[in-house]
């Protein structure tokens, strides 16, 4: 291996390690206030490239069924749980939210796709499509079950994933996609080439992580969020309610996961079941901050991305395995340098 | 009469173990009602099922509305508050974002004069001021107290329910905290306090009820309740040899 190499090998790790550490930070929250292992996270990556992918083709992507089909079903659960507590106030708001939003949202990518508007629009309409299913999927999966164990709850997540991936592979079929870079730019640093998509990918992700600082350091919404996943019952007493805490985390994270497949998409070809391995580095980095720090988490994430650039120089056909038995040594060194904490202390 | 609170026949059940049984009582609009009784006489149940942080049975009548369907998180937006016993702070934040959060239903409303509050809170406990920017974790044990009474009345409650304030502190702070007790009624908040330090509890309030194992067992004015002789005998006489 020569500098070059080497140089080029660190700007592959950091690209791929910022999109894991975008996930490990998801995952961690998500976690932290639903103890939720959100496996189905690696789904929404896919979902937001594959999404995009077909807004490029000019055609309505297969999500926006989804979208539809979410929200008609979430419709019913609340129509019916607020028949039940005799609350017929909220009824309009239930329509609105969840069957005249979405209604709306998939006329207007039908109408706009087939235009083919730039990039940005392009982005934001895909966006669009995918973060309003973290909610949702959150108030049909896990809500009915938020005082079940961890394990009871990962179960949900494994079934999910399947579920998801299913459908994706319905919605946009076996092949796989890549969508133009952002930009077309590349800079010669010495030896290295620096790709312009690269740095869009490792500046978005910093720019998303300081967006995610501000939000949890200074607002009211990001306070709360920190209070739910410090002390439930406390966070509770105040009025912030568990299942709006949950919805907020899963909005969180279904817009960092389609935002880091829209980022990857130009550099990686997608297909309909490539979130999963993913989303699971992203899961690796987050094991290396226990599920519970997020700087740790972050640059666990890193790590991992680093690990995964040389180990696809040196042993390509073992680049996986070589991923995946990080864990091994990182969880001897938690077990070792961490107490047991209660799940209940507070 | 103006009545805050009207509770009847409040049943509350662990699985099937019944904790609370049948309990009837009524809290006037700017009054201390305090509610004494030994410990695991139910008295924590009865305020968690007030706050519907516990499934009951039973009628709950809160300002003229039946709220026995309604979430915890709705009745605090009402203006029910509870102080549990735990405190349930948030460790791992600053003393200022703990009341931040005390008024979080009113944030939401875009309440204007929240900023107000943190003041009168401040000027109630100046120590929280002093250690605004420090982790409520760090803080001792009359300082947590002050600090859950503090993110107490960040939500602007009309009716605030306290379990066990003095608990487990010094009694010159116990002494501090009811005198806030005291001077919150006078602003016209309702209080219904549980304790088991049934003398401060009775000086304070302004009518009590004695609970023991589950069920009402005595009720009436303070004054009368204090010299009940088999309230004396069970509560008051214990606390005096205690303080002794």
């Amino acid at each position: 291996m020569n500098t070059e190499i080497a140089l080029f090998l660190i700007q592959d790790g950091l690209t791929n390690g910022a999109i894991y550490a975008l996930l490990a930070l998801a995952l961690v929250l998500v976690f932290a206030v639903t103890r939720v292992i959100f496996i189905p996270q690696g789904e929404f990556v896919a979902y937001g490239a594959l999404t995009l992918a077909s807004l490029q083709l000019g055609k309505l992507p297969g999500t926006a069924w989804l979208l539809l089909g979410a929200g008609l079903a979430v419709a019913a659960v609340e129509l019916v749980q607020a028949l039940r507590v005799r609350a017929l106030r909220r009824i309009p708001a239930i329509i609105l939210k969840f069957i005249i939003v979405p209604v709306f949202l998939v006329g207007l990518v039908w109408w706009a796709a087939p235009q083919k508007p730039a990039l940005t629009l392009q982005i934001v309409l895909a966006l669009a499509l995918i973060v309003p299913l973290g909610p949702m999927v959150y108030r049909l999966a896990y809500q009915p079950l938020a005082n079940a164990s961890v394990l009871v709850l990962l179960i949900v997540s494994v079934a999910l994933h399947f579920a998801m991936t299913g459908l994706g592979l319905v919605f946009f079929g076996a092949e796989g996609s890549r969508t133009p870079p952002f930009s077309d730019a590349q800079w010669k640093l010495g030896v290295l080439t620096i790709s312009g998509q690269s740095l869009w990918v490792v500046g978005a992700s910093l720019a998303l992580i300081a967006a995610l600082l501000l939000f949890f350091e200074h607002t009211i919404y990001g306070k709360a969020l920190r209070a739910t996943a410090i002390n439930r019952v406390g966070a509770r007493l105040v009025g912030v309610s568990p299942a709006m805490a949950g919805k907020l985390s899963f909005t969180l994270a279904a817009l960092i996961g389609a935002l880091s497949g829209i980022l990857i998409a130009p550099i990686t070809t997608i297909y309909y079941d490539s979130g999963f391995l993913v989303g699971l580095k992203g899961f690796v980095g987050a094991i290396v901050g226990g599920l519970l720090s997020y700087p740790l988490a972050a640059a666990g994430a890193v790590l991992v991305g680093m690990l995964e650039a040389y180990a696809s120089f040196w042993a390509s056909a073992y680049k996986e395995v070589i991923v995946f038995t990080l864990i091994i040594p990182v969880l001897v060194w938690r077990s070792l340098t961490t107490h047991h904490i209660e799940e209940d202390e507070e | 009469m103006n009545l805050l609170l009207d509770v009847r026949d409040l049943c509350v059940a662990y699985g099937k173990v019944e904790a609370v049984h049948r309990v009837g009582l009524q809290v006037e609009q700017g009054r201390i009602v305090t509610v004494i009784g030994p410990n695991g006489a139910g008295k924590t149940t009865l305020l968690a099922a007030l706050m519907g942080m516990l499934p009951a049975r039973g009628s709950v009548n809160y300002a003229g509305e039946e709220i026995m369907r309604v979430e915890a998180e709705r009745r605090v937006s009402r203006g029910l508050c509870l102080v549990p016993e735990r405190r349930e702070l948030f460790a791992a934040m600053t003393v200022e974002d703990n009341l931040t959060l005390g008024a979080f239903h009113r944030y939401r409303k875009r309440d204007k004069t929240v900023g107000e509050d943190f003041e009168r809170v401040y000027q109630l406990f100046p120590r929280l001021q002093e250690r605004r920017r420090q982790m409520a974790g760090t803080l001792s044990g009359g300082e947590r107290q002050m600090l859950a009474l503090g993110r107490a009345l960040m939500s602007r409650p009309r009716l605030l329910m306290l379990d066990e304030p003095s608990l487990g502190l010094a009694p010159l702070i116990v002494r501090d905290i009811f005198r806030v007790i005291a001077g919150l009624r006078d602003k016209g908040v309702s209080i219904l306090l549980v304790e088991q330090n049934a003398r401060a509890a009775l000086q304070v309030a302004d009518y009590g009820y004695v609970l023991e194992t589950g069920e009402i067992v005595v009720e009436g004015p303070s004054a009368e309740l204090a010299s009940n002789p088999r309230v004396i005998e069970s509560y008051l006489g214990f606390v005096s040899v205690n303080a002794a």
